[in-house]
């Protein structure tokens, strides 16, 4: 099962396995990674899953679609070329080890 | 040792009260007391992605169990809280026996209006509101051969639009002249009528019922007051709900359609806070009291509640939001549009792709956005801050709002 590394507010990692097909969000609220809020469920309707996708990982994920990068230009913390709504993520084999960086907030 | 918080609810605003509560350094014991058997869990895929499947069971959950025990929050599930004593600081539970609390919450939100009409008790005849709710309705949402809506609010319009993209024949009936009369603009309710049409969704408003008829305790029709019949072996009543204030009422809080809250999220017994659908409170946005039923709401208002139950000072101030999905479209809206005496489109309605701003003596005061995300996004950045766009501005395309906030 791939594993995505969440960076937290303070700075230390979590590992987490994700089941293929499941979104990094959910892997978070799955296995109490705090910092990622979620209010919508996964809707893409509300930005308070935003996470910063590591460099090392920006070829491999696929990018936003309009409606999530409409969305980010809304996020609380600071929106960066690396940006992402972490409910439209979904993981893959290819995606094992994506690190994410979870922001200092989530909502306004 | 102090008995604690008691948090009695089971949905978005109990969660968080108790979320919030912990992370503002309240420390003593809290238990939360859901009349559910399960943890809380999203609501809005009931109508919506989990009938169709595409929103697994697996996903529902709020949080993991995992948050409740690293956070020492004890759930105490299928129990339902009798009554309330709050001069002796106790919840008396459905099933014997009672909990002691120092501070109590109430989140015990809403629970669908009933339509007391002959036929309302017919098997096949459905609510929505819980996950029990959601699983016996798409049980029979499959094997349905025409469907009758009776409501047409949010409830209604997703599962009409759910129905109607698994091809089943679907009536919504509804007694106002328009669609969403108490949530939405004119524009937008019109705007959905036609998407709703265009699926092939019978509208029939101005329309009462007059009774739901059926046999061997089984729904077959839905009669109009106009004595029109439609056919029907799956009905949802989906008529707005009504706020969960009986326990508090009893236990002398004050209420009026709505537990009553102040700003902090303090009900009339300083010991006691509420937060959620459940409460009617006031809003700085709309400088009235009000009752909102919606998760932004629940959340917000119990991040307010969790900070008091603190010791601390966190005034609910946040703009109103809300979201709804149908069929391909992202409706989402910000502040609140009753009262506005002016509106501006900006984008394209053929293109279902558009916002329309609100305005009241020349100020914005609500945005409603339909696959137009980023209005919705700035919008309720604009509303917080007190900014507001001209009508001619909010409608020319080449404007950038965002100079509104960045100013």
């Amino acid at each position: 099962m791939p594993a995505v590394v969440y960076v937290l507010k303070d700075g230390s990692e979590r590992r987490v396995d994700v089941p293929e097909g499941t979104s990094v969000m959910l892997g978070a609220i799955q296995n109490n990674v705090p910092g990622i809020e979620a209010e919508c469920g996964g809707c893409c309707s509300c930005a308070t899953c935003h996470v910063y996708v590591e460099p090392a990982f920006a070829d491999k994920v696929p990018p936003p679609d309009l409606s999530e990068s409409d969305l980010l230009s809304g996020v609380a913390a600071e929106r960066k070329p690396n940006s992402r709504l972490s409910c439209q993520i979904s993981m893959t084999a290819a995606l094992d080890g994506l690190t994410v960086r979870i922001p200092d907030k989530q909502s306004l | 040792m102090s008995a604690g918080l008691v948090i009695v609810g089971g949905s978005y605003a109990a969660m968080q009260i108790a979320a919030s509560a912990r992370e503002a350094g309240y420390a003593e014991p809290i238990r939360l007391v859901s009349e559910e058997p399960v943890l809380p869990y999203q609501r809005p895929p009931l109508s919506k992605g989990y009938l169709t499947g595409k929103f697994t069971p697996a996903a529902l959950p709020l949080r993991a169990e995992a948050f409740y025990r690293d956070n020492r929050i004890e759930t105490l599930l299928g129990q339902r809280a009798e009554s309330l004593d709050l001069a002796a600081r106790r919840v008396s539970l459905a099933g014997g026996g009672s909990l002691a609390f120092d501070r109590l919450a109430l989140a015990t939100g809403t629970r669908p209006r009933p339509l007391p009409l002959p036929g309302a008790d017919l098997d096949g005849v459905l609510f929505l509101r819980s996950l029990a709710d959601a699983d016996r309705l798409r049980e029979r949402l499959g094997g349905a051969g025409s469907i009758v809506v009776i409501g047409g609010g949010f409830i209604g319009l997703e599962l009409a639009s759910v129905a109607a993209a698994m091809g089943k024949p679907v009536v919504i009936v509804e007694a106002q002249e328009r669609l969403l009369a108490r949530g939405v603009s004119p524009q937008i309710a019109a705007f959905l009528a036609d998407v709703h049409r265009s699926r092939g969704v019978a509208l029939r408003l101005r329309s009462t019922v007059r009774d739901i008829r059926g046999a061997n305790g089984r729904v077959q029709s839905v009669v109009c007051g106009d004595g029109e019949t439609l056919a029907a072996d799956l009905v949802l009543i989906a008529i707005g709900v009504v706020p969960n204030t009986e326990l508090a009422g009893r236990a002398g809080l004050a209420c009026q359609d709505g537990l009553v809250v102040d700003r902090f999220a303090r009900t009339t017994d300083p010991l006691v806070v509420a937060a959620g659908d459940c409460t009617r409170h006031p809003s700085a946005f709309a400088g009235q009291l009000l009752r909102l039923e919606s998760v932004q709401n629940a959340i917000d208002q119990a991040k307010t509640a969790g900070a008091t139950l603190a010791g601390q000072e966190k005034p609910y101030e946040s703009v109103p939001w809300f979201w709804s999905d149908q069929y391909e479209l992202k409706l989402q809206m910000v502040g609140l549009v009753q009262g506005s005496d002016r509106h501006a489109v900006r984008g394209s309605l053929e293109q279902r792709r558009f916002s329309i701003f609100y305005f009241r003596s020349g100020r914005l005061v609500a945005i409603d956005s339909v696959n137009r995300a980023a209005d919705h996004m700035l919008g309720r950045k604009l509303l917080a801050l007190g900014r507001s766009p001209t009508p001619q501005q909010a409608a020319d395309e080449s404007f950038d709002l965002q100079t509104l906030v960045a100013a």
